[in-house]
């Protein structure tokens, strides 16, 4: 009970990761470097955890304080300098690996590559600490990733409808244009950047205190920022679940190879999902459920 | 007591400055594949670890001399770029340029897991050890003064190459206007794969130089893939001029920051310099 379960909140915490890059993302604004903000949220709360006993709660309002302090830091500078297209890619890129360097560096305090453990707040059988955002039964957990999860699938929503979308649009498809007819480019891209900043921030918490363990590789660096933007290509970017179904496709393809072939094959997965990956972006760059929605669609009813 | 300060100071300017030129070796391709093609490579390190691999297997498993696997490294990583153009680049070259990037992205996920699953975890290493020269009371590492020497050389070459043979004027000529080529008699589907093949062969004597030098790994890619991309960009992406002074730049962050502070903060140093950098000029250091 408890693995399908285990493989229901990834899907889901993913999902919501993944659905957070895409809101900017769909729009022109592909960034390398969501993995900092993800890197910012697991790192803040523990270490404010770890080190000073302050509880996750007050950890998060800092952890997503200073998220949108990086955000605003290197968005504004990019937006107003018009860093677009791979240059913006390779800024946040290094931004990423800023993240991740730092938290190696800082290794006497946060354990650096071996990565850290939240003290634990779960005595003599309790389940549950409210207090320290530790809970042992994998059913709180789900309910708590089904609500971001529904709740980053609601920002996309609003932003699919707001006039920031057309405007965001807009901009993609042309910026001097869009800016001569009154659009402020650089609010709204940095509009978009702060709420997409702020959400993965929020799955990088969730991340450490659903898995009791951080570690600079899985939760910040180019790995994970590339882990995001190909999820959500896999999936689909400019569909509402789609960033959902490339979290479940990319676990269940690696736990389906995983009880196939068990551990003689460890890579096996990721070389079958390289594979895929670059036939996607060829043949199917609206990835899997915008294929298929596409394909439903032509056909006549 | 400040005299030997300064000494270990000195050796890591210089130390920097023998990284500069590997570096330099390591962005010249894939400026140069930008340049011609308007391509980044994200997966650019990869194709290094390939060479990479290659001189560890001929080398000591199937016991060919040194330089022998050395070339056929060279040649086996020109192949690759050869490959990488023809089947993943050449159908997406009409697509939008962050396509590109991204589909090389997907080529980086496949050989790290295609190298993990061919060759393993383990670390591996040719088990050839240079000895180090000692200048005064500084030592510096033969693996990495031979690299600065065959870099600087690779860079002549390439320089030779673009100036004074018919290829590079096509390629030059093409990086400046690739509408126009076509009509002057230059088959621009030609060009592209030589240019591969030559950014790929300058990636595998890269990886000859590297294996001298690192453990070979297969995530070993991510550990200088970044710094590569932030090189070519800090330099204005295409312009190798731009590129071998920005790798020169970078390199001494890193041996400076990482002389007084960690090796890490070298980098983060060198990264945060980067990022200040693209604001200040976005198109790079050196852009036109």
């Amino acid at each position: 009970m408890n693995y399908p379960l285990h493989l229901a909140i990834l899907v889901l915490l993913w999902g919501y990761i993944y659905t957070s890059w895409s809101v900017m993302g769909r729009l022109g604004l592909v960034s390398f470097g969501h993995g900092a903000f993800m890197g910012i949220g697991a790192y803040t709360v523990v270490m404010l955890w770890n080190h000073f006993g302050l509880t996750p709660w007050l950890g998060a309002i800092a952890a997503l304080i200073f998220s949108a302090v990086v955000a605003v830091v290197i968005g504004y500078p990019c937006f107003r300098f018009k860093i677009v297209g791979h240059y913006f890619a390779l800024v946040t890129l290094a931004l990423s690996e800023v993240a991740r360097l730092v938290i190696v560096a800082l290794r006497d305090q946060t354990g650096g590559s071996l990565g850290v453990t939240p003290n634990g707040a779960l005595h003599e059988g309790a389940t549950a600490s409210l207090g320290a955002l530790q809970f042992s039964d994998k059913v709180v957990w789900l309910v708590i990733v089904a609500a971001f999860w529904l709740g980053g699938l609601w920002v996309w929503r609003m932003v699919d409808r707001s006039m920031g979308r057309l405007a965001l649009e807009a901009i993609s498809e042309e910026e001097e244009a869009a800016a001569s007819i009154g659009i402020h480019v650089t609010r709204a891209k940095l509009r978009i950047t702060i709420i997409s900043a702020l959400m993965t921030c929020a799955g990088g918490i969730l991340y450490a205190q659903y898995q009791l363990y951080v570690n600079p590789d899985t939760v910040s660096g180019i790995a994970i920022s590339l882990q995001m933007v190909f999820g959500v290509i896999a999936g689909g970017m400019f569909v509402m679940l789609g960033p959902t179904v490339g979290a479940a496709f990319t676990l269940l393809l690696a736990e389906g190879l995983r009880l196939a072939f068990g551990n003689r094959y460890p890579a096996l997965d990721t070389t079958i999902y390289g594979v895929m990956l670059v036939l996607f972006i060829i043949y199917m760059p609206r990835g899997i459920l915008g294929t298929a929605l596409a394909l439903f669609k032509r056909r006549p009813t | 007591m400040s005299d030997v300060f300064d000494i270990y100071l000195l050796e890591a300017v210089l130390n920097g400055l023998l990284l500069g030129g590997l570096l330099a070796l390591l962005s010249l391709g894939l400026n140069l594949i930008f340049g011609v093609i308007d391509v980044v490579w994200i997966c650019y390190a990869e194709l290094i670890m390939c060479g990479m691999y290659a001189v560890y297997y001929l080398h000591v498993q199937y016991h060919w001399p040194l330089l022998l696997a050395m070339l056929a490294a060279i040649g086996i990583v020109a192949l690759l770029g050869l490959i990488l153009h023809q089947f993943v680049i050449r159908p997406v070259l009409s697509a939008e340029p962050i396509n590109q990037l991204l589909v090389t992205g997907g080529v980086l996920f496949f050989l790290q897991a295609a190298a993990t699953l061919a060759f393993g975890i383990e670390f591996k290493n040719i088990g050839v050890t240079l000895a180090s020269v000692r200048i005064g009371e500084m030592s510096f590492s033969a693996a990495r003064l031979i690299a600065f020497g065959v870099a600087l050389g690779g860079m002549v070459g390439m320089y030779l190459l673009l100036t004074k043979t018919y290829l590079g004027t096509a390629i030059r000529a093409i990086s400046q206007d690739r509408a126009v080529m076509p009509l002057m008699g230059v088959n621009p589907a030609r060009i592209f794969a030589l240019t591969s093949a030559l950014g790929g062969a300058l990636a595998g004597l890269a990886s000859c130089l590297l294996v001298l030098q690192y453990d070979i790994h297969p995530a070993i890619g991510l550990s200088f893939g970044p710094i590569t991309f932030l090189i070519c960009v800090l330099g204005g992406l295409g312009n190798m001029v731009g590129g071998f002074v920005a790798a020169f730049i970078f390199a001494q962050f890193i041996a400076v920051g990482g002389f007084f502070f960690a090796l890490e903060w070298g980098y983060v140093i060198a990264f945060v310099f980067f990022i200040a950098v693209m604001f200040w000029r976005p198109r790079g250091l050196f852009a036109k």
